[in-house]
């Protein structure tokens, strides 16, 4: 049998194979790995990437305190991007399902439609959900807009869902009794995190503690865009990056309140627009410092 | 002149299944066009997810030359300027001719045009063609500057005859390959237009949108649940559809159908299948996009699937039931309707308010109060199609009578023209003034639809409006429904005229005239349009109705309101006498009969009218017999004004002649 481990080294050999770079995951914390400054800042622009790394997923309000066998809080993404997109980006992507031990003659594969679109982030794209035998296993994207930005290359972005696509593989219909290596399931690695972090998300978290700090991170954000944009010099050494980290602690924070039940579906809108304001400020700021500032510099 | 057969296919990574079939239509009509001087015709135009094909026959290899004349100066002008005209024209004074024509005598230039060949005029045209296909929602790739499409094109397949027709889109050339299933097939095949559709077969594509429609059918077990639209959707979702019976276990039969059917249709695109009493059996059938699934891991995986998402409906309906709906009224004040207008707290007190005016009773109000209350539900979270359907149901499990529980669960009828409307006296109530206050609301804040802009879809609840009472025969008045809102009044009278001419029928000038004499109560409004309809299709009504206008043009020119009624002794003429006695007679025939005997008796009235137009001057030099004609007149013209105006009637002899 195919650990869950062992799922995950070979998808990224296979990546790797293919001229992506294996990163590790970002060490802040984001909802999706598409939030990742890899994907979201490396999108952007006119220069080739390639690149694969697993990233842990934390959607508070997902939580299920480990009893419902295929809801996480934090779930596991492997996320793939290619830029700009092969023309055999498809078979590419079928070649990593063999890679794991799917046959694909023996299954059914169907492409469904399935735009994604992050109002947070002023991102979008087309694509589709893949599904496997009636399952989805992979959400695949070419991104169109990134931070309110026209992208000036195509890329494709593959995200794989790694518990639910080794419960496939192992044939278990729950993520908590995957075999992570053939000593450990899953539920010995995580299932404590599931439990104490839903409790700490849903019963025990500081709404206004956590308001506070959405200001401050936001606040800092502010700040950083605004010095950048009134600089004279020294664009090119400016932290474009650690005032991206601000974007994702302030995302963070706004989905903890989510869960949380502080945020009134009113007032959803208005803090989404908040984020989706830093987002496409510190978009802004890097293309800039990656395509102009340098070249004036 | 020899001709050729000519094949396209563009290969496309997977269209969304709604949206080839217009797709390919569009370029099935440009791809006609363009062969038209070609004296081509089309032989074929299908479809997979992965490609678009068009196929024809007999095309000229190249367009018949031409002629065109450019018309230059007269023949008396001066030589200068004949010189200047054949400068412009790139050819010597000699090389023009004189013509003469209806306009006049003209030096001209007769212009000879060859004719392009077929392969010039296919590969020139085709790719703006082809990107020209008017998707919903498409896409840019590979980079900026790039064309849009739905989604890549990955190959194109170009052949007239043997050769293949040059031109590229984004950097794929075209060639003489087609492309096999993506799991059963070979990735690149070279085809010929007489090996194409067999070389498909073989790599497991069927082409032909109708034979993989009849394969799904002819595979379908006993007792499936018929479902047109799923089998569109599975038609063009793949490219060898094979159906696969799954099952699951009996103990899930417990959560209700409704919710069992949505996950499957909705969810899974499963189609449902009945046991022999027609009750929901715990069996689904899945439409594989391959050919088989012989060690039944297809299957498992689907039943796998399934099994998770009926846990998590049970779930879900197991942890709605620990708060009931009644004790749900006030989360909706959490829930925001529309964040200008507030929430649905403040839209349940609001629709109590309006069914309770509108004549509810007891039990409408109680509907309404908890009508909104799934909204905080998790089963409506996860499955927001089914809201209403699990209010409903939730309210009957918790013991509310079943007239609200049935109100509760049709108010959100009919979704659309087609659909049915609420089965309840209470439901329909409740869906009208559920409807009412949506478009109350939004109108107060200026949230109007305009043109395509309509983000609430105000028209189709507008349009579910007037269905239900006409098709209800309530007996509300649209005055009052409009409650006194600026434009939405009107607003409501375009989705009637709407509902009478494009979903009932009627014509638009039958529609005009009975609106124009009262557009309040529907079920008045489709008896009168009934009537109408009926009585003109007799020879007398159009003429008659052409009198009307002449009647109501006189009355209007002369701005006429009558001081009392006709005075007989002021008629001198036998033409006003008979037609005052015959209105008489007619008024008094007809008095409280059905609209239709009250326009058929009117329609009797025609000879008398005629005679009175042709004999009577109604101008006469006498100002009180003149007053006393036009009060006939007027009085010809109220009697029957209730059912419609009829002045607003188009003869059809007019019409015709009009267009």
């Amino acid at each position: 049998m195919t650990t869950y481990q062992e799922m995950i080294f070979r998808l990224k050999r296979y990546w790797a194979e293919r001229g992506c770079i294996i990163t590790e995951p970002y060490d802040v914390e984001v909802g999706a790995g598409t939030m990742c400054p890899e994907t979201f800042l490396r999108v952007l622009g006119p220069d080739a990437y390639r690149v694969a790394y697993v990233q842990p997923s934390r959607r508070p309000a997902d939580g299920r305190y480990g009893e419902n066998p295929n809801r996480l809080y934090k779930h596991s993404q492997l996320q793939v991007i290619l830029k700009p997109t092969p023309d055999d980006v498809i078979e590419q992507y079928l070649g990593s399902l063999e890679a794991i031990g799917i046959d694909l003659k023996k299954h059914d594969i169907k492409f469904e439609e399935d735009n994604w679109e992050s109002p947070t982030l002023g991102a979008w794209g087309i694509g589709w959900q893949v599904m496997l035998d009636g399952m989805e296993i992979t959400q695949f994207t070419y991104f169109q807009q990134c931070g309110g930005i026209d992208l000036d290359l195509i890329p494709a972005e593959i995200t794989y869902g790694l518990e639910r696509l080794c419960a496939f593989l192992q044939d278990k219909e729950s993520v908590y009794q995957i075999d992570w290596t053939p000593e450990f399931n899953y539920g010995q690695v995580r299932l404590k995190e599931e439990q104490q972090f839903s409790v700490y998300n849903f019963e025990m978290a500081d709404v206004a503690m956590l308001w506070k700090l959405f200001d401050a991170h936001e606040g800092e954000c502010q700040r950083l865009i605004e010095l950048y944009k009134t600089a004279e010099e020294g664009k090119s050494r400016f932290p474009v990056l650690p005032t991206y980290d601000q974007v994702l602690k302030c995302s963070n924070i706004f989905n903890l309140l989510d869960a949380r039940g502080a945020i009134s579906v009113t007032e959803r809108v208005g803090v989404i627009a908040r984020v989706r304001r830093l987002a496409v400020g510190v978009a802004g700021m890097w293309v800039d410092q990656q395509y102009t500032a340098e070249v004036v510099a | 002149m020899a001709t050729k057969d000519f094949l396209l296919e563009v290969g496309v990574e997977e269209i969304p299944d709604w949206m080839i079939e217009a797709g390919l239509a569009h370029l099935q009509t440009k791809i006609q066009d363009l062969i038209g001087p070609l004296n081509g015709s089309m032989t074929m135009a299908e479809a997979t997810p992965r490609r678009l094909v068009i196929a024809c026959s007999g095309l000229q290899e190249r367009e018949a030359d031409r002629e065109e004349i450019q018309t230059g100066p007269p023949k008396q002008a001066p030589a200068p300027a004949v010189a200047g005209f054949a400068k412009k024209c790139g050819v010597t004074v000699e090389e023009l001719e004189v013509i003469e024509s209806a306009k006049g005598t003209y030096f001209s230039y007769r212009r000879k045009l060859v004719g392009k060949s077929a392969v010039e005029i296919l590969s020139e045209i085709l790719p703006g063609l082809i990107l020209g296909i008017p998707w919903p929602k498409s896409m840019l790739w590979p980079a900026k500057g790039g064309a849009k499409f739905i989604r890549p094109i990955r190959w194109i397949l170009c052949l007239l005859g043997e050769d293949v027709v040059p031109f590229a889109i984004n950097g794929i050339a075209t060639g003489n390959q087609t492309a096999g299933h993506r799991q059963l097939g070979q990735h690149r095949v070279a085809v010929t237009i007489a090996t194409y559709e067999q070389a498909l077969r073989d790599n497991f594509v069927i082409l032909r949108a109708s034979e993989r429609r009849q394969k799904i059918v002819d595979e379908l077990p006993a007792g499936v649940k018929a479902d047109a639209a799923l089998l569109e959707t599975l038609t063009y979702s793949t490219e060898f559809p094979t159906p696969i019976l799954g099952e699951f276990a009996e103990s899930y039969l417990s959560l209700p159908e409704e919710v069992l059917v949505t996950v499957m249709r909705f969810h899974q695109k499963y189609f449902s299948v009945a046991d022999a009493d027609g009750k929901l059996a715990a069996k689904f059938v899945a439409v594989m996009n391959t050919a088989s699934d012989p060690e039944g891991l297809v299957k498992h995986g689907n039943e796998r699937v399934l099994r998770a998402r009926f846990n998590d409906a049970r779930f879900f309906y197991d942890v709605d039931q620990h708060k009931p709906l009644a004790q749900r009224v006030e989360d909706l004040k959490t829930v925001t309707f529309q964040k200008d207008i507030g929430s649905y707290h403040a839209k349940t007190l609001q629709v109590m308010a309006l069914v309770a005016e509108l004549g509810g009773d007891a039990s409408t109000v109680r509907a309404a109060e908890l009508a909104k209350t799934d909204l905080t539900c998790e089963m409506v979270k996860e499955f927001t199609e089914l809201q209403g359907v699990v209010g409903g149901l939730y309210a009957k499990a918790q013991g509310e009578p079943s007239d609200v529980a049935t109100a509760i669960y049709d108010h959100y009828k009919p979704v659309s023209m087609e659909d049915s409307i609420p089965r309840t006296r209470a439901g329909q109530l409740l869906s009208v003034a559920d409807k009412v206050n949506t478009l109350r609301s939004c109108f107060g804040i200026g949230m109007i639809p305009t043109g395509s802009k309509d983000p609430f879809a105000l028209r189709r609840a507008a349009q579910g409006i007037v269905k239900i009472l006409v098709e209800g025969e309530l007996s509300l008045g649209l005055q009052q429904l409009a409650g006194g809102v600026a434009k939405l009044d009107e607003f409501l009278l375009e989705r009637v005229k709407h509902y009478c001419q494009e979903i009932r029928g009627y014509a638009y000038d039958e529609v005009a005239a009975v609106l124009a004499a009262g557009a309040d109560a529907l079920p008045d409004v489709l008896a009168r349009l009934d009537a109408v309809k009926t009585v003109r299709a007799g020879e007398d009504f159009e003429p008659l109705a052409a009198a009307f206008k002449r009647t109501k043009n006189i009355l209007d020119q002369a701005k006429f309101t009558p001081a009392g009624p006709v005075d007989p002794a002021l008629m001198t003429d036998p033409a006003e006498i008979a037609l005052s006695a015959a209105l008489s007679e007619v008024a008094a025939r007809v008095k409280g009969r059905s609209y239709i005997e009250i326009l058929a008796g009117m329609a009797t009235l025609r000879p008398a009218v005629d005679l009175f137009f042709d004999k009577v001057l109604v101008n006469a030099p006498d100002q009180a017999v003149r007053t006393n004609r036009l009060t006939l007149l007027f009085s010809l013209k109220a009697e029957f004004s209730g059912i419609a105006e009829f002045s607003e009637i188009v003869p059809k002899l007019q019409e015709t002649l009009a267009s």
